[in-house]
């Protein structure tokens, strides 16, 4: 294994003292002079035309300032999902449009001296609807008969497959050998379906921006949000302001997992602000993040895979997905896609492969990105089938994948096929240890000892063990692009200005270890800022699990500019060549003299004493792959004969995301991403009454896991070296997501031999199964 | 309505409205250190310590608070001078975003005083309030470990 000092090397997060002290600023801890308090309006009805509104009564309240509504504020079509442009998702959406089409679209705003006065003015906003058919489902909603959401002049920007007049938000379609022909040659084929619901991040800080003009008359946003460069671009655009006079700050920002990968407030502020020339600020109440911002898109696939006796192999394989966009279709294509792009290469060995998905629009709350993106949705489906095919072969689903999954050296066809919003890109596997994360993980579970072994810790409890192993992406390839940029200190510190977004994953303490690493300083030496349009480069921010991978190879480069200069100056000083110099704990050192020169003096010579300049660099960073971090999860569970309850005893991940940079944080990432899963898995899930209102809009009622109900999490860090990453790093922050719900569902099965083909897997439905299967004990 | 706040070992008069949460006054005061995570008195993000005992602020009427002692998380300490406990949760890896932190930090506090070697049993039961949504729980545990056995060296 490489040696190496900085990285592989659990450093304090940066930022984490600040943070635990309360010192560190999120949106909402920012200070304004006389600011406006701004509330939204909501609709009430799944679907409506606005007939008429009337904001009179509401602006002669004393205090309210100004009522945003479609009377006053111009229709500019654009996508709220913040993606580089041009967005694959559809441009379907107005800040206020006479149409709305869900409950908990925005209807109107206002703005007001306080928060009540705001609250108030709501109420006095006449608007008489005129309500529409809805339609929920999504097969019905693409019955030709169903009523339609986007009638009007919608579109996609880029050549991808929308049709509105048939509410088909997106469409996928992919193939290759002959899918039929392979059915045909299976020995058997097993065909299920398989479902998830909607589903809420539900990051702790609710979403907030802040909006103020500068001493120049420019808009500056302050802003929770996961892409600070899209959102500057998005809102110039929908506010018709040039995109110069804007400029978007992320501060601390209280987790997103996809949830603020979405241009929702930003323009509201800035239209505030803009119009008026006052500050505003618009903070959302967890009720309004749970039923107005975005959520995980609801799915079912139907699977159905042929296998050959003999082998086990797949032979022939049909992933059918059906997605529901909600009302607009931020992200509608792309996650889509993900659902086979990310899950399909794993099992690389199948000849014959089909893969179709349609997402379409329903009169429900908006899909978006969310930790896993897809692939979350395709591995409940993927590894329970898996484990279905195993069982009917009889062999030990740990060999089914270690036979047949991807390895270093090896390509699939769907890379290539399945890209974001247009072709792939061609692929080969550099660092694959997923036979080690099978091995340690079924270890660290005990899976030999337990498997199939429905051991009873007490006369009603059962237990069993499940597991799944998969794989995701690091960033998108040839799409997604970071920089960095660099200067030097007079004490032979460094500024490091990024655009990368850290979301509280760490990124920030990352990129300082790598840039600390090429300079061989401690990580203290490097200041970071992020996140700021006006001061730092581009970047297109924290999604597609990039930023250790892109924005880290970008600063890689700077550093080693950086390096390159401080070298050339050190020869001036030592009267070496610079080729000769290497260096070592912050000095140029000369090994052939034993001379050198310590940063500072590097620093001070090259500010004030010779041939004077600025030691800086910037640099940019493309991707031409997206090397899949992989993962083997394990879930040991007990089921409670009597009540239907299911709780995990213990949960194993085994990773391998290349080099882990900072193994800390890495364990950190897949533990919250294991919890949120268990959370879906077994309990959580939003619930719409036949109105298509949400029905649980609390923390309560969205019952959200405290450390009462923390199971046993095990996390094994399986190093391996991706080349093409820096220092070999690969992504963590998404996959750790997908094992957990086919995991448990596995594990059930094992447990008590029924299988659950839809999440959550509540006591109420183990309940039921038990009792219809006969074994149901009775309470005494 | 006008009353005296004891925060931090200092003596605030405020003005607020009869209604106000206690953390609505502490925030609009400039102590941000108390975050707003829900309204409900469920994600503890809001907590402080009154009467040395964790309570969630956004369920306390102001009005009732006054004249009390008041602790935030920056009242335990600061950037320069962080408190045990804020180091060993920082050190630990329990602090991600950091939005739930500072309210986990107060009720650490409590527990620690009362129970200095607390069991994982006593720390899952006083964190309980606290909802999380980065770390799985997992570091915040670590972290409350290691900050007991810190204390009670530096005691
Ligand atoms: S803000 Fe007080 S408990 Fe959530
Ligand atoms: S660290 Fe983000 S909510 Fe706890």
């Amino acid at each position: 294994m490489t040696e190496f000092k900085r990285v592989r090397h659990s450093v304090e997060k940066i930022d984490a003292v600040s943070l635990a002290t309360g010192a560190a600023r999120f949106t909402d801890d920012f200070e304004l002079r006389d600011p406006l308090y701004l509330k939204i309006l909501y609709s009430p009805h799944a679907h409506a035309e606005i007939v008429d509104l009337d904001p009179s009564e509401a602006e002669a309240l004393d205090g309210v300032v100004a009522v945003f509504y479609y009377g006053n504020v111009p229709r500019v079509l654009h996508t709220t999902a913040g993606q580089g442009y041009p967005e694959p998702s559809p441009y379907d959406t107005v800040l206020f449009d006479r149409k709305v089409r869900f409950v908990g679209d925005r209807v109107a705003m206002v703005a007001a001296e306080s928060p009540e006065i705001a609250e108030e003015a709501l109420k006095r906003i006449r608007v008489t609807y005129r309500v529409l058919p809805a339609v929920f489902d999504m097969e019905e909603a693409l019955k030709p008969d169903a009523p339609k959401l986007h009638t009007d002049d919608e579109f996609a920007k880029i050549p991808v497959p929308y049709d509105p007049s048939r509410n088909l938000a997106a469409e996928v379609e992919f193939s290759y050998g002959d899918p039929a022909r392979g059915f045909a040659e299976a020995d058997f084929v097993i065909e299920h379906e398989y479902r998830t619901p909607y589903m809420s991040h539900s990051a702790l800080e609710p979403h907030a921006a802040l909006a103020y003009l500068d001493e120049q008359g420019r808009l500056v946003i302050i802003s929770s949000t996961q892409v600070p460069f899209h959102a500057r671009r998005i809102t110039a655009m929908v506010l018709g302001i040039p995109l110069r006079k804007i400029r978007v700050i992320k501060p601390r920002i209280g987790g997103g997992f996809g949830g603020k990968q979405e241009v929702l407030l930003e323009p509201l502020v800035g239209l505030a602000t803009w119009r008026t020339g006052r500050p505003s600020r618009l903070v959302l109440s967890r009720e309004e993040v749970l039923f107005a911002t975005r959520t995980r898109h609801e799915m079912k696939i139907r699977l159905k895979t042929g296998v050959r006796r003999k082998d086990g192999a797949i032979v022939a394989l049909e992933m059918d997905a059906l997605m529901n966009a909600g009302a607009y279709g931020s992200h509608a294509l792309t996650v889509l896609t993900n659902t086979g792009s990310k899950t399909l290469p794993l099992l690389n060995k199948i000849p014959h492969l089909r893969f179709h998905g349609r997402s379409v629009y329903t009169n429900l709350p908006v899909g978006g990105a969310y930790r896993g993106y897809g692939a979350t949705q395709g591995y409940f489906a993927l590894g329970q089938q898996v484990d279905i095919i195993a069982r009917e072969l009889g062999m030990d689903v740990l060999e089914f994948y270690k036979r047949w999954h991807i390895r270093e050296g090896e390509t699939s066809e769907v890379f290539k096929a399945l890209g974001e919003g247009r072709e792939g890109v061609e692929q080969v596997i550099h660092s694959c240890r997923l036979d080690e994360c099978i091995d340690r993980g079924a270890e660290a579970i005990g899976w030999y000892e337990k498997r199939g072994k429905r051991h009873r810790p007490a006369p009603h409890r059962v237990r069993g063990v499940g597991m799944i192993a998969a794989m995701q992406g690091s960033a998108i390839p040839e799409i997604d692009m970071g920089s960095a940029y660099m200067k030097m200190n007079d004490d032979g510190s460094f500024n490091l200005h990024v655009g990368a977004t850290d979301l509280g994953t760490g990124s920030d303490t990352v990129l300082a270890q790598i840039a600390a690493e090429v300079l061989d300083i401690p990580v203290d030496r490097i200041i970071v800022r992020s996140s700021d349009t006006d001061l730092t480069p581009f970047d297109v921010g924290a999604y597609a699990s990039s930023t250790t991978y892109l924005s880290g190879e970008a600063v890689r480069k700077c550093a080693l500019e950086i390096r390159r200069q401080i070298l050339q100056v050190a020869a001036e000083m030592l009267q070496a060549p610079a080729e000769r110099l290497s260096v070592e704990e912050g000095r140029a050192v000369d090994p052939a003299t034993g001379q050198g020169v310590s940063y500072e003096e590097v620093a001070l010579y090259s500010l004030y004493q010779r041939n004077q300049f600025q030691i800086q660099a910037t640099a940019s960073h493309i991707v031409h792959e997206s090397p899949p971090p992989f993962i083997a999860q394990f879930a040991e569970v007990e089921v409670d004969l009597q009540t239907g309850e299911v709780a995990v005893v213990h949960f194993v991940s085994a990773v391998d995301c290349g080099t882990p940079i900072n193994p800390r944080l890495v364990e950190g990432q897949v533990e919250g991403a294991v919890l949120d899963g268990i959370t879906h898995t077994l309990f959580a899930e939003y619930r719409f009454d036949d109105k298509g209102r949400p029905l649980n809009l609390n923390f309560e009622d969205y019952k959200m896991p405290t450390f009462r109900d923390l199971p046993k999490i095990t996390t094994i860090v399986v190093d391996s070296y991706e080349e093409t990453g820096p220092f070999g790093a690969k992504s963590v922050a998404e996959i750790g997501i997908n094992g957990p719900a086919p995991a448990i569902a596995n594990a059930i099965y094992d447990a008590i031999g029924i299988r659950f083909f839809e999440i959550p897997i509540t006591p109420e439905k183990v309940f039921r199964a038990l009792k219809a299967h006969g074994i149901l004990e009775s309470t005494p | 309505m006008k009353g005296r706040f004891l925060i931090n070992g200092e003596t605030w008069e405020l003005e607020f409205p009869p209604e106000a949460t206690l953390l609505e006054v502490l925030r609009s005061n400039g102590f941000t250190e108390v975050k707003h995570g829900c309204d409900d008195g469920l994600c503890g993000a809001c907590a402080v310590l009154l009467n040395g005992k964790p309570v969630p602020s956004c369920q306390v009427l102001a009005a009732t608070a006054t004249d009390q002692p008041i602790v935030t998380a920056q009242g335990l300490g600061t950037v320069h001078r962080p408190h045990p406990i804020q180091k060993a949760l920082a050190e630990a890896g329990a602090v991600q975003c950091g939005f739930c932190t500072p309210g986990i930090v107060v009720s650490t506090y409590a527990l620690l005083q009362k129970t200095p070697d607390p069991t994982e049993e006593e720390i899952r039961h006083a964190l309980d309030g606290h909802i999380c949504r980065c770390t799985g729980y997992v570091k915040i545990l670590e972290g409350v470990r290691l900050a007991a056995q810190r204390w009670k060296r530096a005691k």
